[in-house]
């Protein structure tokens, strides 16, 4: 084994970093927070369909999701099996989107308006007579900038 | 009581330790980004609009899905393999056939006058039909435009069609228009809930 000596003379005195771990906890509860709360409790059934042909989803400010699918085990007493539409935390019905959209336009800064895309996150099983319905009440509420929510599919089938 | 001095614990890599979960977390919140495939819908017309002139017949690459999540294209059932490259030969119309879509003249910046196709893709869906169905039809078409616009970036300017400027990609995108009608809602193929 070694042995040190320690250099008592000259030289600054070692400043005390042992509340450098309590900071950086902090910091790390803070972001672990903050970027769960965003999340929006899902009760219906996503499963994501894929694609090749993928595009980023830039802001996320100028974004509205729109949840479809079939309602989870839970809410499936109350909602029935059929695909439901999920708008922010509840269960809504087709007419009800086009307020929605409305109301999340209003909530943007003017300039930011025109840019609003609305991501239709869909199941992939989901028929498409409901996400007809909505690209219709999109239409009615002309937020035409829409995205069809997909992940990327691993190998593509040639 | 023996008094014995308790070692003070080196609390040093702890700030390491803590260090490394906060960067692991910021970068995996970070990595999920929503990707999709973007479309733009049509406004909505108050009055029908019947003074539009019709489409020709030659000029309408007419793609329908069934509630069984099968294809027909142009008036034969299609496997969702084919549909890019038919799509593909419809905007090209390589042999100029009389069946397939006629071609326009047309001044391109960078290119000069190029043909471009009058062809439209008219998609319809049954309400039946399966959303990863539908998602897959535009990827298929989305790729056929954007294979057609990358072997064309390449021919021209030797580049990929992502590292062109603006104005290059701009004029690839007149040629290579993007062109694909929703038809409105229809029940075809039975089937419909």
């Amino acid at each position: 084994m070694a042995k040190f000596r320690k250099n008592k003379k000259g030289g600054q005195p070692a400043i005390n970093t042992a509340s450098l771990p309590d900071i950086v906890f902090m910091l790390l509860f803070f972001f672990m927070v903050s970027t769960t709360m965003k999340e929006v409790d899902l009760k219906v059934t996503v499963r994501a369909a894929e694609a090749t042909e993928l595009e980023k989803l830039e802001k996320k400010e100028l974004v509205t999701f729109i949840y479809v699918g079939v309602p989870t085990k839970s809410f499936q007493g109350l909602f029935g099996d059929e695909p439901r539409v999920q708008l922010n935390d509840q269960f809504a019905s087709v007419p009800d989107i086009q307020s929605y959209i409305v109301q999340a336009r209003d909530a943007m800064k003017e300039a930011d308006q025109p840019k609003m895309t609305t991501s239709i996150k869909a199941d992939r099983e989901c028929p498409m007579g409901i996400i007809t319905d909505i690209k219709q009440a999109l239409r009615k509420a002309s937020a035409l900038k829409i995205n069809y929510s997909a992940a990327p599919k691993a190998e593509m089938v040639k | 009581m023996a008094k014995r001095e308790i070692p003070e614990v080196n609390a040093g890599s702890m700030a390491d330790i803590a260090f490394l979960l906060l960067i692991f977390f910021l970068v995996t919140t970070t990595m999920d980004t929503d990707t999709g495939i973007a479309r733009l819908l049509p406004p909505i017309q108050e009055a029908q609009q019947d003074d539009a002139p019709p489409i020709k017949e030659r000029n309408v690459f007419s793609v329908l899905v069934n509630s069984q999540n099968q294809l027909l294209v142009e008036g034969r059932p299609m496997r969702m393999e084919e549909l890019t490259e038919a799509t593909k030969e419809f905007i090209e119309n390589p042999l100029r056939l009389e069946t397939m879509p006629e071609m326009k003249p047309t001044e391109v910046e960078f290119f000069g006058l190029v043909d471009v196709t009058k062809g439209v893709i008219s998609l319809q869906n049954d309400r039946g039909t399966e959303f990863q169905t539908y998602l897959m039809v535009q990827n298929e078409l989305q790729r056929a435009y954007s294979e057609l616009r990358q072997d064309l970036a390449k021919r021209k300017f030797r580049k990929d069609y992502k590292d062109l400027s603006d104005a290059e990609q701009s004029a690839i995108r007149e040629i290579y228009a993007q062109r694909i009608s929703e038809a409105e809602p229809k029940n075809i193929g039975g089937g419909a809930k």
